[in-house]
């Protein structure tokens, strides 16, 4: 099973960067959905007075959480156009989480002279994240296993 | 406006991300994910120079949602970055799943440090 950001393999000649404007477009249009939505929950849901930056936590959670779901998805269970994996999952998840925001909310809960909720928040995302990406997959995988396969022979896989 | 800038800055950062990873990876054959974690200490390192520039009143909000809440958020990743952890895990690569995690998480926090540092020594 290949990671979300792995490069779409090039459909007729393997030139380094042949057939990759259509990939790095829906990158792009995927990118600028997944951080509009991640600032539509920061202006919902604004971080409060605890200082604990719930919304980067949940937005951060819920990606890992879909992401787990998705890759099962189009790798065990349909055969999805090549531009769907660089959309979603390198695209719009990718846009929505974020890896800079949680380490300088750190910083700045330490810098605030509360490291203890900097710590807890530090490993309480790292936690929740890993946790909720293993449980989507692993559902996933069962519910692919019971399930009878659409679109393809049983027994078959696709990459 | 706002939305503008941070959606334009998504759709900056993703691709850079992309673009990143695949140039990583046409370099190295390796299992450890270099890509997802070049990215995101280099995102960290970014929004930590720009926090400083905030900070010091070098940069303004717009700015902030430009390069900050758009271009970085996109171009570093939690979800690839536990995906890509999970599968070194369950591929039995036990050791560099664990290395991932904690490598990461302490390039990403360190890269902050260094980038308010250079702020620091560039707008005070």
């Amino acid at each position: 099973m290949p990671s979300p950001d792995a490069p779409v393999a090039d459909p007729v000649r393997p030139t380094p960067w042949h057939g990759q404007a259509p990939v790095v477009a829906v990158v792009a249009v995927g990118g600028g959905i997944g951080a509009g939505a991640r600032y539509a929950a920061a202006l919902l849901w604004p971080t409060g007075t605890t200082g604990f930056p719930w919304t980067t936590f949940w937005v951060n959670v819920v990606g890992c959480f879909v992401i787990g779901l998705f890759m099962v998805a189009i790798t065990e269970r349909w055969t999805a156009h090549r531009l769907v994996r660089p959309f979603f999952g390198t695209g719009v998840l990718g846009g929505f989480t974020t890896f800079s925001t949680y380490a300088v909310d750190i910083q700045r809960l330490i810098e605030e002279g509360r490291p203890a909720t900097g710590l807890a928040y530090l490993a309480a995302t790292l936690l929740a994240a890993l946790t909720a990406v293993r449980l989507a997959a692993t559902t996933a995988e069962r519910v692919v296993r019971t399930s009878p396969a659409p679109r393809r022979e049983k027994g078959k896989r696709s990459s | 406006m706002n939305w503008v800038l941070v959606i334009l800055g998504g759709m900056i950062g993703a691709p850079l991300r992309y673009l990143t990873d695949r140039a990583v990876r046409s370099r190295h054959d390796t299992d450890f994910p270099w890509g997802t974690f070049a990215v995101n200490a280099g995102g960290s390192f970014v929004l930590g120079t720009l926090t400083g520039a905030v900070t010091a009143g070098a940069a303004d909000s717009h700015l902030q949602l430009l390069l900050g809440t758009g271009l970085c958020g996109a171009l570093t990743t939690y979800s690839t970055f536990s995906y890509e952890t999970l599968r070194l895990a369950q591929g039995g690569a036990r050791f560099l799943a664990a290395a991932n995690a904690v490598a990461s998480v302490t390039a990403g926090l360190g890269a902050v440090y260094v980038g308010l540092a250079v702020a620091r020594a560039l707008w005070s």
